[in-house]
């Protein structure tokens, strides 16, 4: 009898087991699901303005409701442009913060000094767009931007690039507001990678008498160069999907321009800002081209920036 | 100059640089909250939660955006967290053979830094297309999918802390895997996967770009989750892009609102986890 209810229990508990397993194994396949079903949504939103419009979505210029003529070189352009703006700006900020964290900073101050870099991560993006249009909008225009105009302006080729009237929107200000944004994150993984040096490889370099700088230099970015590259990526895959603070401080002109300084639009703006108006279906279909575009995009970046921090972690394991 | 004079030189420009490189990262976050508390708190008063979003040029207050927000962020969190807890459990308890695990990593990794506006537009083409209209439920549905990486990342990684040893003592004694995990695991890692929850609801409580095409927005006072509903960020993304100096002072008082209560519950977090790894 006794034996009885055991078995009895032991099959109960088994089917709990094997219940248990499957549905968490069920929501893990689920986010793979998940991943297929955005490609997906989208490819299939996206269809129509794909096959209207063909390859030459991608080079055209045109932007135009009333026509309803679109096209994605413009989003495309901006996009980059902002993101190469915020990683010029924003990597070395990061790679020196992580190195004051990890080398220099007093133990008592890294803890709150780190809590506060993080902090950045945290505060929403449409915080950083509220303060960028009302404080550092009017800022760069009547101080930074006619400076620059002044002085870099003037030079030959790369003077192009500070031409025009200072607006104080457009790509420049979105760029330097993605780089405040995306500086918590490479911090955050270089200091991290930065703190897989093995101890002892430091030691022996400060032993034989190198500087902190030199010791920075030639052992520990050698060491975690791949880490670094990948937090890197991962900075740059934020900064390529930065939706509302670019929307509020680019100007939303489907316009390419060579001077910085002038107003752009990038993909996640341009679909923060008219989705809503958008009436005619080939028109929502654009939008959804241009969502799909990024889509791809942003998850080649974060693909290679995962598979290098990987291959690191790999290294650090054996 | 000696060599070894350049080396010192070197060696304290770097330094400098990195100094003023941190500095640059701290002033920005003061800017920024200054700004926010110099804007905000005058426009901070009781009238805020009584009165609803006004038309242009009368006074009013954000009760129903407040109200939307609460409420969608917390629906997002009931609907993600379990699915976020299961899936990180399948990482760190079973998925150590299978291939499924570090392909579920890999995506859930890419998911947690995808674009959130991609997946607004994933939301409204499977939700809003299908039932016609904006909707409570897909704002809360895109919020849900944002909560389910950050839950299922800190769970994994809070379960993989719980040492082996209280794996085995529990099998020792016969019980079987899945108590193991719920009666015993769940309860040594309670307070890092609550960290992790405080950390997704920090995290969407400020999101706006998921909404925009989903949860829309909606000037009056709306409890129905089947029409669109009046939210915080949606809310301040209208007000301060428009002319009018008291929806502009309303968008400071919101984003001062939210930013505030975004980074108690990051700091919260942060004293709930070094408070747990403490005691062991």
């Amino acid at each position: 009898m006794a034996i009885a209810t055991t078995t009895a229990q032991l099959d109960r508990q088994r089917v709990w087991d094997v219940l248990f397993h499957n549905v968490t194994r069920i929501f893990a396949v689920g986010v793979l699901i998940l991943l297929g079903g955005v490609m997906v949504a989208l490819g299939i939103g996206a269809w129509p303005a794909f096959s209207a419009f063909g390859p030459s979505f991608f080079v055209s210029m045109a932007w135009n409701p009333v026509t309803d003529q679109y096209g994605a070189l413009p989003a495309i352009f901006g996009t980059l442009v902002t993101s190469l703006i915020a990683m010029v700006i924003g990597v070395p900020l990061a790679l020196g913060v992580a190195v004051f964290l990890t080398e220099l900073c007093p133990a008592f101050l890294r803890r709150p000094i780190g809590t506060m870099i993080e902090l950045l991560a945290a505060i929403p993006s449409i915080i950083y767009g509220i303060w960028g249009l009302f404080v550092l909008a009017p800022f760069l225009q009547l101080t930074v931007q006619p400076f620059l105009i002044d002085t870099l302006g003037n030079i030959p080729l790369i003077g192009i690039l500070f031409q025009g009237p200072p607006l104080g929107l457009g790509m420049l200000t979105a760029g330097f507001i993605l780089a405040m944004m995306v500086l918590p994150f490479i911090t955050a993984v270089t200091r991290d990678v930065f703190l897989t040096v093995p101890a002892v490889l430091r030691e022996s370099a400060y032993g034989i008498g190198a500087t902190t700088s030199e010791v920075i230099r030639q052992i520990v970015v050698p060491y975690t160069r791949t880490g670094i590259i990948g937090g890197v990526m991962l900075g740059l895959g934020r900064a390529l999907g930065e939706t509302m603070a670019v929307t509020f401080v680019i100007g939303n002109a489907h316009e390419i321009h060579a001077s910085l300084l002038a107003p752009g639009t990038t993909i996640s703006a341009t679909l923060a800002n008219e989705f809503t108006d958008a009436v005619t279906p080939l028109y929502v279909s654009s939008l959804f081209a241009l969502g799909f575009i990024l889509f791809i995009i942003t998850f080649i970046v974060l693909a290679a920036a995962k598979i290098m921090l990987l291959r690191l972690q790999q290294r650090a394991g054996t | 100059m000696s060599r070894y004079a350049r080396r010192r030189i070197v060696n304290i420009v770097y330094l400098a640089a990195s100094i003023a490189a941190t500095a640059v990262g701290l002033i920005f976050l003061f800017l920024v909250l200054y700004a926010l508390l110099r804007n905000g708190i005058p426009g901070l008063s009781t009238t805020l939660f009584t009165q609803t979003t006004p038309p242009p040029g009368s006074a009013g207050g954000l009760a129903n955006a407040i109200y939307g927000s609460v409420v969608m962020t917390l629906v997002a969190t009931l609907v993600g967290t379990p699915i976020g807890v299961l899936t990180g459990t399948y990482l760190a308890e079973y998925g150590k053979i299978s291939w499924i695990a570090p392909t579920v990593r890999f995506v859930n990794d890419i998911l947690l830094s995808a674009p959130s506006i991609i997946i607004g537009l994933f939301v409204y083409q499977i939700v809003v297309v299908q039932m016609g209209h904006f909707s409570a439920w897909a704002g809360s549905i895109a919020l849900a999918l944002i909560v389910m990486p950050v839950v299922i990342r800190t769970t994994e990684d809070m379960l993989t802390l719980v040492p082996g040893s209280l794996r085995e003592a529990a099998a020792a004694l016969g019980t079987p895997r899945w108590r193991v995990i719920v009666q015993v695991i769940y309860r040594a890692a309670l307070q890092g996967m609550l960290t992790g929850v405080m950390l997704a609801v920090a995290r969407i409580a400020g999101e706006t770009a998921p909404l925009l095409f989903t949860a829309l927005n909606n000037q009056f006072w709306s409890a129905d989750m089947n029409a669109p509903m009046a939210n915080l960020p949606v809310v301040i993304f209208q007000f301060a892009l428009s002319p009018y100096a008291d929806w502009q002072r309303l968008a400071w008082a919101g984003a001062t609102m939210i930013t505030l209560t975004i980074l108690i519950l990051n700091i919260l977090a942060r004293l709930l986890a070094s408070w747990s790894s403490r005691t062991p």
